[in-house]
């Protein structure tokens, strides 16, 4: 954190007191007390204890924390708690048939390589299933195009690619 | 069958892609505290005071921490020391009220919540006495000197001595380069940022979740300054969200933590934000200069290669790059210079191929350049000065199969579909160019040590506190302990990532697969003999050392291989041994006799082909391919991608990347992911990676060189060859930008 000294707010106009916000999560309701400027990411993460969901910059800059919700892909950095009241979001976590199979962009993933640390991979994941459903990319240019919001800094991209493109088709 | 060899996927994969892989900031422990740092807005100076009154009275902020109320901490600079310090001071955080660099971290605001952590640290009250700074290399060039000596130096050795009589030489040669070159600082921006969980355990005891490329370096810095016995210190490092070297010394957020932890006796973990992760080290702003000669017939006779490199006020950051223009080419008159400046910024750190990628980025556009000078192909250029020897340090390579790689990769790509003239091929309306340009990388071995065990419930099981920052560390360690009893993989666990386990160097420089294959290899073989020991020992086996040739391992069990009839279970070994698991573990230290009489390289030659737009300026690698050899391969699936990885951080350094600084103000200008520009999916197009057979002795007794750099190291130099082969515009600094080119 970089401080210039910030200008404090009056005492009078802050506020610390937590909000409720229901949210339904992989399936699951999810009831939480938090304050009104928790991201959807940190709500995750923190306070319902979702970490495959990653934080990359917290600034909408990496796409790392995508997630889906309400069946489009969204930055859950960007993305206050409070504003998703009552919205069905999934995770990495979610995207699974059920607990002994792999989603088949998974299973992809493994086979082709596309990953080293893994730490940008639910964020890619999450956006291909997302970019899948919302515009129905045919070929390799396009899905480049469509996913360039997720960065990858080990150098997974023709890996990334070569997954979804298997399961694109 | 071999599992060496064998393209196995990431052991751990499944873990990545489903979300249950947890890095270091993802352990939610109860009762955990949020820290969150604060950084100075001044280059240079004093704090005068840090006002945390209005911070303080935030409900959930619990301590505020500055120089001012830290607890005690360690006096020696050896204290603060670590496996990859350079020589000089290292930055004692929150020590005494000077600042020595931009965006140092003064304070950290711990509180129950990070929301709170992170708003209370935004209003902060900080007065500073700033002092006059100066962060820019190119001003001050007439300060450079020689840098200081030091234990990093072993690994990073200054150049060698001139020989034969460059000016001389220079003056007489037929053909004649003189070309300068830069690139300005970039940072590692791993895709997870530093954070460090510290969990306080009843009775002081740490376990710290750290994002490191080496547990025991973290846990030698914690003990050392906050003065903890070893006992009482576990550093963790599960799973690293990529490095690249950011990770190879403990940075702040680990200090912060424990700190923290110690003072308050709760469980504290700190993330740093992206802005701060360009706030602890980054790869150099380098200024270089190669002067070659040649004679007519393209044989280099005159060779300068000079380097002035940023470092800090208060350490001595070097990296060797200068070096690998003699072990390339074999002048017989060389001048090869290193020197540095010290200015106020953080120093530098090791990233991806420290120095090679710079260097060679020099050596190998002036080599492009004097191919052209000479109308002698690029590629024949490289030929007729290869080097059949080091000739810089007048020993013979342990192994070099770079010629081979010339030849695949030349034959692979197309190379001679090139037309020898600049802006002579097209694409419809683009320029077409390809370049081409060596790698090269040392292959170095250090200490290391493992442990294998048959456990008491029967398992094999080798463990290293090594990490895995996503090279595939896991995998590989898990094929190299399964040959070496002759058994599946899923026969076999490895277990890594933590200092309780056998020592590990830090995981850099290409050398894990060589230093803890080597002592993976070592302990599984005395393992083995310990097993087969025992079974001679029970009753009713005829198995003993003397016919160990015949034994060999399965599933559960040592069988002999004549009568399989004849065997001794695991679980039976174990019931001999009291019910009590059977343990070996050994140091595998190179042989530094035998290794110094060779030098050890792998060796890469990356071909690249771009389009350029001209009228935009645009340059796209549309194709490239590099081919490498770097002795024997254990894993191809992983190794590919550890390559093609590395060769998109060649388009990175050379097309994007640069962290910019406003000397005005001794900061970065672009402290976040939209600004430092990475290639994203749609600037990739087809890259291929090949590995050329390479056979080594000497090196290990893998035969294994590593493959972490070498990916990099040609492929910016290709591209920015390529560039001039397309428009016949020779740009000799990076990254290459639009305007460069209209």
């Amino acid at each position: 954190m970089l401080t210039e000294n910030a200008p404090l707010l009056p005492e009078t106009q802050r506020s610390f007191d937590s909000k409720k916000v229901t949210l339904t999560v992989n399936g699951k309701p999810r009831e939480l007390n938090i304050l009104p400027w928790v991201s959807l990411l940190d709500a995750l993460r923190e306070y319902i204890g979702l970490t495959g969901t990653k934080k990359g910059c917290d600034h909408g800059q990496c796409g790392a924390c995508t997630v889906i919700c309400d069946g489009k892909r969204i930055l859950s950095c960007l993305t206050l708690a409070a504003m998703k009241e009552g919205a069905e979001i999934t995770t990495i976590e979610g995207i699974a048939p059920n607990d002994d199979e792999l989603h088949p962009l998974q299973k992809a993933f493994i086979e082709h390589d596309a990953f080293q640390c893994g730490y940008c991979t639910p964020g890619q994941i999450c956006s291909a299933i997302g970019m899948m459903q919302e515009a129905k990319p045919t070929t390799r240019a396009e899905v480049a195009d469509l996913m360039s919001g997720n960065l990858c800094r080990c150098g997974a991209n023709v890996n990334i690619l070569d997954a979804i493109m298997e399961v694109n088709h | 069958m071999p599992q060496i060899g064998q393209p196995i996927s990431r052991l751990e994969g499944h873990l990545k892609v489903t979300g249950a892989a947890k890095y270091a900031g993802e352990f939610n422990l109860e009762g955990l505290l949020y820290g969150y740092v604060v950084n100075s807005t001044i280059v240079r100076g004093k704090i005068l005071s840090i006002d945390t009154g209005s911070a303080m009275k935030i409900p959930g902020v619990v301590e505020i921490f500055t120089h001012e109320n830290r607890p005690s901490l360690a006096w020696f600079d050896i204290q603060y020391s670590d496996m990859d310090a350079p020589p000089g001071s290292p930055f004692r955080p929150l020590y005494d009220d000077e600042v020595k660099y931009y965006a140092q971290p003064i304070a950290l605001v711990v509180a129950e919540t990070f929301e709170t952590a992170r708003y209370a640290a935004s209003i902060l009250k900080v007065e500073y006495e700033a002092e006059e700074f100066d962060s820019d290399l190119k001003k001050n060039i007439e300060y450079a000197r020689d840098p200081k000596m030091g234990l990093a130096t072993m690994l990073k050795p200054l150049p060698p001595k001139p020989k034969g009589d460059f000016e001389k030489a220079f003056e007489e040669s037929d053909v004649q380069v003189s070309s300068a070159y830069w690139h300005g600082t970039e940072h590692h921006n791993p895709m997870e940022m530093h954070a460090t969980t510290t969990f306080y355990e009843r009775g002081g005891k740490l376990t710290i979740f750290d994002k490191t490329q080496g547990t025991v370096n973290s846990q030698l810095y914690a003990c050392n300054v906050f003065g903890l016995s070893f006992s009482d210190v576990r550093v963790i490092a599960p799973y690293v969200g990529g490095a690249f070297g950011s990770g190879l010394r403990p940075q702040y957020q680990l200090f912060m933590s424990v700190m923290a932890a110690i003072e308050l006796k709760r469980s504290v973990r700190v993330t740093l934000d992206r802005e701060q992760m360009f706030s602890f080290g980054h790869r150099p702003p380098t200024l270089q200069r190669v002067r070659l000669g040649a004679d007519k017939n393209g044989k280099v006779t005159a060779m300068n290669h000079a380097a002035i490199a940023e470092t800090s006020q208060f350490e001595d950051y070097t990296e060797v790059v200068v070096n690998w223009s003699n072990m390339l080419y074999p002048a017989e008159n060389t001048l090869l210079e290193y020197q540095l400046v010290p200015l106020d910024v953080y120093s530098p750190l090791d990233m991806r191929a420290p120095g090679g990628s710079t260097g060679v980025h020099a050596i190998e556009s002036a080599m492009d350049e004097l191919s052209y000078k000479l109308g002698i192909d690029p590629l024949e250029l490289r030929l007729i000065n290869y080097a059949e020897r080091d000739m810089a340090e007048d020993k013979p390579f342990s192994s070099k199969e770079l010629r081979e790689c010339y030849r695949q990769g030349a034959e692979k790509f197309g190379w001679s579909a090139r037309k020898p003239e600049p802006r002579s091929m097209k694409r419809g309306n683009k320029l077409v160019g390809y370049g081409m340009a060596t790698g090269i990388w040392d292959a170095m071995t250090v200490p290391s040590r493992a442990e294998a065990e048959l456990n008491k419930d029967g398992k094999l099981k080798v463990n290293c506190a090594v990490s895995d920052i996503g090279t595939g560390t896991f995998t590989v360690m898990t094929q190299i302990a399964a040959d070496e009893f002759g058994l599946s993989i899923e026969d076999v666990t490895f277990d890594y990532g933590d200092s309780d386990m056998a020592f590990a160097p830090i995981e850099g420089g290409s050398f894990t697969v060589s230093s803890v294959g080597s002592a993976v290899v070592k302990a599984c073989q005395s393992l083995r003999k310990k097993l087969i020991q025992k079974a001679a020992t029970m009753e009713n086996y005829s198995l003993s050392e003397d016919n160990e040739g015949t034994i060999r391992f399965e599933k559960d069990r040592i069988v002999l291989s004549d009568s399989p009839a004849i065997s001794v279970s695991f679980a039976d070994l174990i019931a001999e041994n009291s019910g009590r698991a059977i343990k070996a573990s050994t140091t595998s230290i190179p042989n530094v006799f035998k290794l110094k009489k060779y030098t050890r390289a792998a060796h890469a030659a990356a071909f690249v082909e771009v389009e350029v737009d001209e009228e935009l300026g645009m340059v796209n690698v549309t194709r490239a391919l590099t081919a490498v050899a770097a002795g024997k391969i254990i894993n191809p699936k992983t190794a590919k991608s550890q390559i093609v990885g590395s060769m998109i951080w060649g388009i990175s350094k050379a097309l994007r990347e640069e962290t910019i600084s406003d000397h005005r103000f001794g900061k970065y200008m672009n402290e976040n992911l939209a600004e430092y520009h990475l290639p994203v999916h749609a600037d990739i197009y087809d890259l291929d990676a090949i590995f050329v057979e390479e056979h080594d002795d000497i090196v290990n007794p893998l035969g294994a060189k590593g493959l972490g750099e070498i990916g990099i190291v040609g492929m910016a130099p290709a591209i920015a060859n390529a560039v001039y082969h397309a428009t016949g515009k020779r740009v000799n600094h990076l990254p290459i930008h639009f305007d460069d080119l209209v």
